[in-house]
């Protein structure tokens, strides 16, 4: 690592198109920076794939790399065939909480539950932000937004347990008030095999911050820095004293057998079968 | 038996239609159960490891058509096989299919709807969602077999189709072609023609334009390739605001298969310059015209016939020259009229176009109802 770190020297010459003060160039560059102390010199053995919101952004097509933008939630399937038939890749998705925990919650469950060989990154901002802030599957329970002007009467979905639950090798969560730790669970999940999901929760100012009344990105950053708790401590507060809290870090790290690996016996053992 | 070997095999449509995707190099297949289309996943699963290929099964139709276009970006032949309903939730990304001009083939084996309907029964009621399914301006290309033969050259076809021109192309079945039996003729394979999509130069950056079908690179091949949905230039980066980008962009991907309607179209046809009354059919329906023409013309009538193995592009010229020799063309169809309109338009007024429709339970439409309206027309005379 002779060379400084500079995210110009992964990224295409164009502008990026995120707005003042979005969590977007923070989870941009923890990933880059992740890429960057794993040694890699240039995207070429990667894969992007991103759906449809700000956050499938980050590397569509701004990453000087393979990026695939499919339709809104369906970056996960997209990703699976891209996988399944290059398994030597290294697939990313990166999406926002509308893409992957509301309109694509069914893929995600289901390549957890295969245990597909693919790193997500969810960028939570609680909102859906390209359209102007309406309440999103991940919207804090009475949070104001365009769709529920008078405070959000549904609870939020807790998407680090649903991925851990449905059987994914390693979940973490981390916001953007923790770059470091973000970019550390990144490289972990990049060197680990089958299903991997980090969250991060990230600040909108434009279209969730000033009606969920923060002035500028900084409190935000702020907010989350302050009811950020980690796992251990989390496990022994009851559930209303949890509700405004956001609880951060690794919530599981296992090696359970991945897709990539069963499919690809199941065709050696087809092929043995059909020459004796 | 890695690939099939040259031979007559006795085979379900299903069965036919996965061996040939096989044989056209299919090693991708992604698909969701549903009647009457579940055979060709069953037989896919089945033989795709034994050529090194991959089967799986998604959460839904959605996934599966999106795992199958992940799969073509990835370097694979890829497919998938549904019926009606799941044809329904496929449209989103065979539009984007078509927006980012990703070669794979779509089975649709017709099932009687709308919704849920008659789910074991045959019907023909596809043939517009299959042409109008997605939203914007696209143009679909769509074959139609009539017999499991069919089901085995048309399915090659599809991909040929598919990697030639860069897009989606539909194989639209329906459950009486996919689930009869019949004798299959398997050429040798020098007589195959396997067509593969145009790879791009070492030094080449433009996979979305500047000539009428592009080259397409594979991910990690090294090519840095942007693909998105989104209105984009020749260099797959999205411009999502100038009008002229869009123009450009979505009358290529139209003009590439308007353009070349004489080499899509494809059908058989028969007497259409000395006929009084002709008939246009496609798909199961068309079996019942071989004998209601030969009948008729038995009684005297001077009967021709086109049978659609293309129905989109739908090739307008061919109508309008049977329109010219004949009186009245009739139109049997298991739907509530649906070519029934296309071919009226083509015909311009030269000819009278009339129905036969037959909707539920699965019933066809015999060779007697096609017989007894030829004769009653001809009888009729212009009126």
């Amino acid at each position: 690592m002779a060379e400084k770190f500079s995210v110009k020297k992964y990224l295409r010459d164009l502008k990026l198109p995120f707005c003042p003060g979005c969590g977007a160039f923070a989870v941009m560059d923890a990933f880059l920076k992740a890429v960057y102390e794993l040694g890699y010199e240039d995207l070429s053995r990667f894969v992007f794939c991103s759906g449809i919101g700000c956050a499938s952004w980050i590397p569509s097509p701004y990453f000087m790399a393979d990026s695939i933008h499919t339709p809104h939630g369906r970056s996960i399937p997209v990703a699976t065939g891209v996988k399944l038939l290059k398994p030597d890749l290294n697939v990313v998705v990166f999406g926002g909480d509308g893409d992957i925990a509301g309109i694509g919650l069914s893929h995600f469950i289901h390549a957890a539950r295969r245990n597909l060989d693919i790193l997500v990154i969810m960028v939570n901002n609680m909102v859906y932000g390209m359209t102007g802030g309406q309440v999103a599957p991940t919207t804090p329970l009475k949070a104001k937004t365009t769709t529920t002007p008078y405070g959000s009467f549904e609870y939020p979905l807790d998407m680090a347990k649903l991925a851990a639950a449905a059987g994914a090798n390693y979940v973490a969560r981390w916001t953007t008030a923790h770059p470091n730790q973000l970019k550390e669970a990144i490289k972990k999940a990049i060197q680990t095999k089958g299903f991997r999901f980090i969250e991060a929760v990230s600040q909108c100012p434009t279209a969730y911050g000033r009606r969920a009344g923060f002035k500028n990105a900084g409190e935000m950053i702020k907010w989350f820095r302050e009811n950020a708790i980690p796992l251990w401590q989390a496990e022994k507060l009851d559930e209303d004293s949890l509700a405004q809290k956001i609880v951060v870090g690794e919530f599981v790290e296992r090696k359970r057998p991945t897709l990539v690996e069963a499919v690809y016996r199941i065709i050696e053992e087809a092929q043995k079968t059909e020459e004796n | 038996m890695k690939t099939v070997k040259h031979g007559t095999y006795f085979w379900q449509g299903s069965e036919a239609c996965a061996e040939a995707a096989i044989l056209a190099g299919c090693r991708f297949f992604a698909g969701y159960p549903i009647t009457p289309a579940s055979e060709i996943a069953e037989n896919l699963a089945k033989r795709l490891p034994q050529v090194g290929g991959i089967p799986i099964q998604m959460e839904d139709e959605i996934a599966s058509i999106g795992a199958v276009i992940g799969a073509s970006w990835a370097g694979a032949k890829a497919m998938t096989a549904t019926s009606g309903p799941g044809f329904s939730l496929m449209q989103e990304n065979i539009g984007y299919a078509f927006m980012t001009e990703t070669p794979c083939v779509i089975v649709d084996v017709q099932r009687a709807g709308p919704s849920t309907g008659q789910a074991t029964k045959c019907a023909q009621g596809d043939v517009m969602q299959a042409r109008w399914g997605t939203h914007g301006d696209y143009s679909a290309m769509v074959l139609s077999p009539n017999s499991p033969q069919e089901m085995f050259t048309l399915t090659m076809r599809a991909f040929n189709l598919a990697e030639k021109y860069r897009t989606p192309v539909i194989l639209l079945s329906d459950e009486v072609v996919a689930h009869m039996r019949e004798k299959v003729a398997v050429p040798p394979v020098e007589k195959i023609e396997i067509i593969n999509r145009k790879k791009p130069k070492a030094d080449e950056k433009a996979f979305f334009g500047l000539v009428e079908v592009p080259p397409m690179p594979a991910v990690g091949e090294g090519f840095k390739v942007a693909v998105t949905g989104s209105t984009h230039d020749e260099y797959g980066i999205r411009f999502t605001s100038d009008p002229k980008v869009h123009r450009r962009l979505v009358e290529r991907l139209n003009n590439k298969i308007q353009n070349h309607i004489e080499e899509i179209a494809d059908l058989e046809s028969y007497n259409v310059e000395d006929c009084k009354i002709g008939v246009v059919s496609y798909g199961c329906t068309s079996r019942a015209v071989y004998e209601a023409v030969e009948n008729a013309e038995a009684q005297g009538v001077k009967t021709g016939y086109v049978r659609l193995k293309t129905l989109w592009p739908f090739p307008e010229k061919t109508i309008k020259k049977l329109a010219e020799k004949a009186e009245k063309i009739i139109v049997p169809e298991m739907n509530l009229r649906q070519i029934f309109y296309e071919v009226e338009r083509a015909a311009e007024g030269k000819a009278k176009v009339i129905p036969i429709n037959k909707i539920g339970g699965g019933e066809l439409i015999t060779p007697e109802e096609i017989m007894h309206k030829i004769l009653e027309e001809a009888k009729k005379g212009d009126g």
